[in-house]
């Protein structure tokens, strides 16, 4: 996978240049997950950093958010935005509501040139149902974990969904 | 019951209402294919798409499938992608380069203008077998025609031409390339490609619609509204979160500030929106300065300003396009069923402007095009409900009387809506189906809504 200098480009001082284990890795992955499968967006907004990207691809192989559309490409005003609007009782694309559950697993640490980041690769699918319909999503995860005050955060996620090219309906729950 | 009332398709469109089987009747939307579809200019892609010989794409009118190449002379050819033996879909990548296409199933060979190159097993065949017979091939469209590099194409060899046909409406594909310093643009950044459950006619009716974005939109304009700009931001929530907030304009914003313009064959476009300050742009901004000064050079400061006074949110050019000049986007609809639609959107990058430009271009598509934008999926859930409503025994007629009767003469020979609110570009979208649903198919047409089961 290819970096964006977006990714690199922001680390803050200060950040504990800590290799995290695969094991810490993939308890951080699976209780992200709950959070998201349990509706606890807020929760989930803080893990990240202020800094933070949260990116998926409209491309396999997208190398960058900046020339190319995304299904979604947030920095942490957006991110923020969508979190907030997520709670929100006139979310008509959330009338009913989502329900999603999420299996992660295959997790690996990739290499990275940066030593203040851990890159952690992992699988997911993802069930969605709401109202008549439930969607399938897979694919691969990419988060750049770091640690701040003693926290695991996400500096930068990327979700690389295997149909991300395909026609479909609208994305409201994030992975 | 409801398709036994059903004697003239033309009936079921009035002055102010439309019957709701125009949304959920199968026989009513095979007859808009074969009508409205087949004898209107169909939006099917960009020069840029095919520049150079060999160059293709692989695109549908409708449902159907069809394949735009360059020829290896220049030449511009638009196929159906079928191939003449057995019928096979002949192309099967989305894009590409190639000097002839080939048939996977028996090797049926084309040039790339259609006709038939080479056959295996040519003797099989019977005596009267013609290879260079003009239905032995990749057949044409019937017509194909660009305006400034948008491709159309016409299934009817009758009509009127592309640039007659969209008469006023040249002035906003205008609008798209005169922005260009190099005045040419090109297509880029990828597509989004969005699917619902609803009919086609429901999404050009909703992008022109002023009426909607306060309330529809509320989650989006109060998330942003209580957004701190605080918050770490490389440019993308910035450019959303303004846009966000604008849809937060209220009702008296719409109804003094904003236009809307109607023209003959359903098209239509929304104006005076927004102009360059609020949006890309901000003047201040040293990017669209930059911009600015690039396109005063190349064209001059009288004719700069009066390409920046052209202020129009989307143009819709009836039935299958739509697109918005101030950030490069067009959308191409495509019917797939009666309750079920797919809609591609493009990006468009500016020749000679400044690269940093097209990152604003690709942030305004993700907001108000993407897949997961915060406004656009509040637009997909009104498609899908209005599916969903509309197969319900509830009111037969549907309201498109906003405005009706206070509409007034535009001087290019249209009509505009007393106000931006105004229903106006529904019911001229409406008297173009009638022109087309109850002319050019009349009598099949009859014949068809009657032999469907009550």
């Amino acid at each position: 996978m290819t970096m964006t200098e977006e990714a690199v480009d922001h680390r803050a001082e200060g950040r504990a240049a800590k290799r995290l284990g695969v094991h810490e890795c993939e308890l951080f992955l699976l209780h992200e997950a709950r959070l998201l499968d349990e509706g606890k967006f807020d929760d989930w907004l803080a893990l990240f950093t202020p800094d933070a990207r949260y990116w998926v691809p409209s491309e396999p192989d997208q190398a960058s958010p900046l020339d190319t559309v995304s299904l979604i490409y947030d920095d942490r005003q957006l991110l923020e935005t969508r979190v907030r609007r997520l709670a929100s009782p006139r979310i008509y694309s959330q009338e009913p509501r989502s329900r999603t559950s999420r299996i992660v697993t295959n997790v690996s640490i990739e290499e990275d040139a940066d030593a203040a980041f851990t890159l952690v690769r992992s699988k997911f699918m993802l069930i969605e149902f709401r109202r008549n319909e439930q969607r399938l999503f897979g694919g691969t995860s990419f988060h750049r974990l770091t640690v701040a005050g003693g926290d695991i955060k996400i500096a930068w996620k990327r979700v690389d969904l295997v149909n991300c090219d395909g026609p479909m309906d609208g994305i409201v729950v994030p992975f | 019951m409801r398709h036994a009332m059903v004697e003239d398709i033309v009936s079921l469109v009035k002055p102010a209402s439309v019957h709701r089987s125009l949304y959920d009747d199968p026989a009513i939307f095979a007859l808009e294919l074969e009508c409205v579809f087949g004898s209107a200019w169909i939006y099917v892609g960009h020069e840029s798409q095919v520049r150079s010989p060999g160059d293709y794409f692989c695109t549908q009118i409708g449902r159907k499938p069809i394949v735009v190449v360059r020829g290896p002379d220049g030449a511009l050819h638009v196929l159906h992608n079928q191939c003449a033996h057995r019928g096979a879909m002949v192309v099967a990548l989305d894009k590409g380069r190639t000097d002839e296409f080939q048939c996977c199933y028996h090797g049926w060979t084309y040039h790339l203008d259609g006709r038939l190159k080479a056959v295996p097993l040519q003797h099989g065949y019977p005596s009267g077998f013609d290879p260079k017979s003009p239905s032995m091939a990749m057949l044409h469209v019937a017509r194909v025609s660009s305006y400034r590099g948008f491709i159309f194409v016409n299934q009817s060899t009758d009509g009127p031409s592309l640039e007659d046909w969209l008469g006023y409406m040249t002035t906003s594909l205008d609008d798209m390339v005169d922005r260009a310093p190099d005045g040419e643009i090109e297509v880029a950044g990828g597509v989004f490609k969005h699917t619902y459950n609803g009919n086609w006619k429901l999404y050009l009716e909703n992008l022109l619609d002023a009426a909607h974005p306060w309330f529809t939109h509320r989650s989006s304009i109060d998330a942003a509204q209580q957004q701190s700009d605080d918050a770490f931001t490389d440019g993308a929530g910035e450019i959303a979160i303004r846009q966000m907030r604008q849809n937060g304009a209220p009702y008296s914003f719409w109804e003094s500030q904003v236009g809307i313009w109607t023209y003959p064959n359903g098209h239509s476009y929304l104006g005076d929106y927004h102009d360059d300050k609020k949006l890309v742009a901000a003047l201040n901004d040293p990017i669209f300065r930059d911009y600015m000064e690039t396109m005063e050079k190349k064209k001059g400061k009288d004719e700069t300003k009066r390409i920046m006074e052209v202020r129009r949110w989307n143009s819709n050019v009836y039935p299958n396009l739509s697109f918005m000049s101030q950030f490069q986007q067009l959308r191409v609809i495509h019917p797939l069923a009666v309750d079920r639609t797919l809609v591609c959107t493009y990006s468009f990058k500016l020749r000679g402007a400044p690269e940093r430009m097209f990152h604003n271009t690709i942030r305004f598509a993700n907001v108000v095009n993407g897949t997961g934008s915060l406004v656009l999926t509040d637009d997909l859930e009104i498609y899908n409900r209005i599916g969903l409503g509309i197969s319900s025994e509830g009111a037969e007629w549907l309201q498109i009387g906003r405005g009706f009767q206070s509409d007034v003469p535009d001087e290019h020979g249209g009509r505009r809506g007393k106000n931006s609110t105004s229903e106006v570009y529904i019911r001229n979208m409406f008297d173009a189906w009638v022109g087309y649903m109850g002319t050019a198919g009349a009598p099949r047409q009859r014949a068809r809504v009657e032999s469907v089961p009550a």
